[in-house]
């Protein structure tokens, strides 16, 4: 069948998959809104993302919510949302 | 099986007909696997378009024609907001390209993989999401039955029984008295009915401020209690008096005729009476022995696969999500996590440990919100809190901060609607 022909052309997927919590940023993040009170992520400079989550953390950058958030993730985890979030259109 | 052998041609015809590229990330496994969710709200419909965007052709089958979305819904009630704003339609989701079956799913067969609809048609799945919300549960409270509700309303499925509600509010007297009946732990939106009681105050303070508010609670404690109970004195002083469990808040029994609650140390008439009932997983959860005796369904964290039934996983309200409430932002979220594992599992790989993220914003006054947060992963078989990180908003902020996060909230609606329905 077509599709199983397919199968030997498929890209690998790996750097599609979001590792864990990426996700779960787009629930106030929503991409591709200019106006959006809360800034979109995707497409942003990983370094940004990373940079910001570890002030939120520390709470050298005032929040209303993110630096309850931030708490939740090891530098490790925000490098690699600030990754996938980086590549997403 | 009217409906899998439409299907089955539609996508014959569709992978003849369509460009090599469009299916270029599809594997032979995935083309062949079939999914079905069933349950069209935030949690069901989040999954599907996620499993879909990963490449999997979807059957979602949702009962309603117009969802009407619980979240905000305390407004419309409050007279702030027009029950328009919280309809959604599947429109773009099936135009996107998901099956959607407008159907009732009744019956499931987990030995055949098979779910049943209400017109005898059945599809087939390989996996089988069900985020199918709560049901109320008429069985529970004494006199609190489908006829009492359309006297004492419990607004807690938005829709009909929210304007039914906003009218009863609307009708009553200034100096009248609003009583609701908020029930024990687990249910939907643990601080939705005290954000009621916000809204409602409100209401009465701008067109009725002789009246007064009485919560009969089941509980001792709640959600964002600091932070309610600092406000009310704030904004509304001397007009909500909360009766905890302990005090005698328990409503044991309901008398819809005389428009009463009865607790164990007297009656209670209201003019407007808002029973917030005991709940369980909907209904199909039952039916497709996914619920245990507690009436909610036990889940694998990592997968959201039941522990009773292999092959059908169980998301949003209806789940039992460990240290997770029971919130829109949580079934979004569980969606995303769900689609994930149900992709990795069709593909055969692991699933890899998720991290989940829930906020419950509450408005006490159209410009004053409150949150709560809260980062989740698997620990001990649960979804667990992750220490240090969540909490809620500030005790001592400045009405900038509650005005902000008040913007915050009509802001997450706005994306997450967009992000599930638009
Ligand atoms: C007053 C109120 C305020 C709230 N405020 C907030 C808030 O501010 N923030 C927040 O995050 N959450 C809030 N919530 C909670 C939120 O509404 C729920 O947690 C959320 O809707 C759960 O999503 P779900 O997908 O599990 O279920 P639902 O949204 O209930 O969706 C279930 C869907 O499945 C369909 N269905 C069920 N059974 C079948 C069947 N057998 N066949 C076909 N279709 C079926 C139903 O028609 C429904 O459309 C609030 C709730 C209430 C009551
Ligand atoms: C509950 C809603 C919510 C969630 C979920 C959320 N954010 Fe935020 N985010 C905000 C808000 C609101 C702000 C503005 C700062 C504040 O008040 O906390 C913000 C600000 C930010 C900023 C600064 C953006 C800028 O340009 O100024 C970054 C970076 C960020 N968030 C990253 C994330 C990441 C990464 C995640 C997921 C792990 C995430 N956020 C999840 C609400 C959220």
């Amino acid at each position: 069948m077509a599709v199983a022909t397919m199968t030997v052309t498929v890209p690998a997927m790996a750097q599609n998959v979001a590792p864990p919590g990426a996700t779960a940023c787009s629930g106030c993040h929503g991409p591709g809104i200019s106006d959006a009170v809360v800034p979109p992520l995707h497409g942003r400079p990983p370094g940004e993302i990373v940079g910001a989550m570890q002030d939120f953390r520390t709470g050298q950058r005032p929040a209303t919510v993110m630096d309850r958030i931030a708490k939740g993730f090891t530098d490790e985890e925000t490098r690699a949302i600030a990754s996938w979030l980086s590549q997403q259109p | 099986m009217p409906q899998a052998l439409t299907r089955r041609t539609l996508l014959k015809t569709a992978v003849v007909g369509a460009a090599a590229a469009a299916f270029s990330r599809r594997t032979a496994a995935q083309a062949s696997s079939k999914v079905v969710v069933v349950g069209g709200g935030f949690g069901g419909a989040t999954c599907a378009r996620e499993l879909q965007r990963a490449g999997f052709a979807i059957s979602l089958v949702e009962a309603n024609a117009v969802y009407t979305a619980c979240p905000f819904s305390n407004a419309v009630i409050a007279g702030l907001r027009p029950i328009e704003a919280q309809q959604l339609k599947l429109d773009a989701v099936e135009k996107g390209g998901i099956a959607v079956v407008r159907q009732r799913a009744t019956r499931v067969d987990p030995q055949a993989r098979r779910v049943i609809l209400a017109d005898g048609s059945s599809l087939d799945y390989d996996r089988l999401v069900l985020s199918p919300g709560i049901d109320i549960r008429f069985d529970a409270l004494p006199g609190y039955d489908e006829a009492a509700a359309a006297i004492m309303p419990h607004a807690w499925k938005a829709g009909e029984q929210t304007i039914l509600l906003r009218r009863q509010l609307e009708a009553m007297d200034d100096g009248g008295i609003f009583v609701m009946a908020a029930p024990a732990n687990p249910f939907r939106c643990p601080p939705g009915p005290y954000e009621r009681a916000s809204l409602v105050a409100h209401y009465l303070k701008t067109h009725k401020p002789r009246s007064k508010l009485l919560i009969l609670d089941a509980k001792d404690s709640f959600s964002k209690q600091r932070l309610f109970q600092a406000a009310w004195q704030d904004l509304y002083p001397g007009m909500i008096e909360w009766v905890s469990l302990s005090s005698g808040g328990k409503v044991i029994e309901v008398d819809a005729k005389a428009n009463t609650l009865v607790t164990d140390f007297g009656r209670h008439k209201g003019d407007v009476v808002n029973v917030i009932p005991p709940q369980r997983a909907g209904e199909i959860a039952q039916v497709a022995g996914v619920a245990d005796r507690t009436g909610w369904c036990p889940i694998d964290p990592v997968t959201f696969e039941s522990r009773l039934q292999p092959g059908i996983h169980v998301i949003g309200d209806a789940s039992i999500a460990g240290g997770m409430p029971k919130s829109a932002f949580s079934a979004n979220a569980q969606g995303k996590a769900c689609a994930a594992a149900v992709a990795g599992l069709l593909r055969g790989k692991a699933p890899a440990e998720p991290k989940l993220i829930n906020t419950c914003y509450s408005l006490v006054a159209p410009d004053y919100g409150i949150s709560v947060a809260g980062v989740y992963t698997p620990r001990n078989g649960l979804l667990a809190d992750v220490e240090g990180a969540g909490g809620t908003s500030p005790v001592n902020a400045p009405p900038s901060f509650r005005a902000q996060e008040a913007v915050y909230a009509e802001a997450w609606f706005q994306t997450i609607s967009r992000e599930v329905y638009g």
